[in-house]
């Protein structure tokens, strides 16, 4: 027997859910930024699910996109945490507030 | 058979996304992200999409959680406080996220869509590598070489991000 899409659809949306929540939740940056890829790897769950379900492969080639904007937001994402440690020597958010007013 | 795959992969998915949100220390949720990332690839495998459980591992495993592990390190942090002050904020947006799922999924149902008679089939007479490397080449041409173009920008802006002094006015360690 197969496995109905739904059941990926779930599994997808609770994962991005854990994501959105350590988003907002979390007070260490380097979380805040493993957060966004359990997101991107939930798009990615769904991506390869409709590309079986619906026998096309481009939902796989689309994954592809996905991980290499992966690959660029945690290379740039992790200099920007370099340089923020290097200047003010925490990663902690709360104490990042220099563009509030 | 098959749904017992499934929902062992489904369940150390959910368990270890959790850990990873959840865990104090920011070295076990990278650890739990490498463990969730293993099994994401065992679940593009039970999917046919063996050329991307490949990429998966050696991607996502294997480059970006092994930088995560190395600026973990480098930056030799102290373990702070767990929780952002803003977590009434966050357990809204959850809740309304669940509630809004709940309700799609009852109103439509469990029906499945239809299936559409897709234009390029995953496996038919080649392998997956070859059917991805196909439609990659061909119709996907130009965002490929896009793909190419952000991932040269990406490289240059992180090493002018991370490099000490450009122009001498970086602040000083």
């Amino acid at each position: 027997m197969t496995i109905p899409l739904s059941y990926y659809l779930v599994l997808s949306s609770i994962v991005f859910l854990t994501g959105v929540v350590g988003v907002l939740l979390r007070r260490n940056i380097i979380i805040i930024l493993l957060s966004v890829e359990l997101m991107l790897n939930a798009t990615n769950i769904n991506f390869v699910a409709f590309s079986q379900y619906f026998h096309d492969v481009a939902g796989q080639v689309f994954v592809f996109f996905a991980l290499t904007v992966a690959a660029a937001e945690v290379a740039v994402g992790l200099a920007i945490i370099i340089a923020l440690y290097r200047a003010k020597s925490t990663i902690n958010i709360d104490e990042l507030q220099l563009l509030k007013w | 058979m098959e749904l017992t795959f499934f929902i062992y992969f489904a369940f150390m998915i959910a368990t270890t996304s959790v850990m990873v949100v959840a865990v104090r220390n920011p070295i076990y949720s990278a650890v739990a992200l490498l463990i969730m990332f293993f099994h994401v690839a065992g679940l593009y495998v039970t999917l046919h999409a063996e050329f991307l459980a490949a990429v998966q591992i050696i991607v996502y495993a294997g480059a970006i959680l092994v930088l995560y592990l190395f600026v973990v390190m480098l930056l030799n942090l102290r373990q702070d406080d767990r929780y952002h002050r803003q977590w009434p904020m966050a357990a809204a947006v959850g809740l309304t996220l669940v509630i809004e799922a709940i309700i799609l999924t009852v109103m439509k149902g469990w029906t499945a869509p239809v299936v559409a008679t897709g234009t390029e089939t995953t496996v038919q007479g080649t392998s997956n590598a070859g059917a991805i490397g196909d439609v990659l080449y061909t119709t996907y041409l130009f965002p490929f070489e896009v793909a190419s173009l952000i991932l040269l920008v990406a490289m240059i802006g992180a090493i002018m991000l991370a490099k000490k002094d450009i122009g001498g006015d970086a602040p000083q360690l």
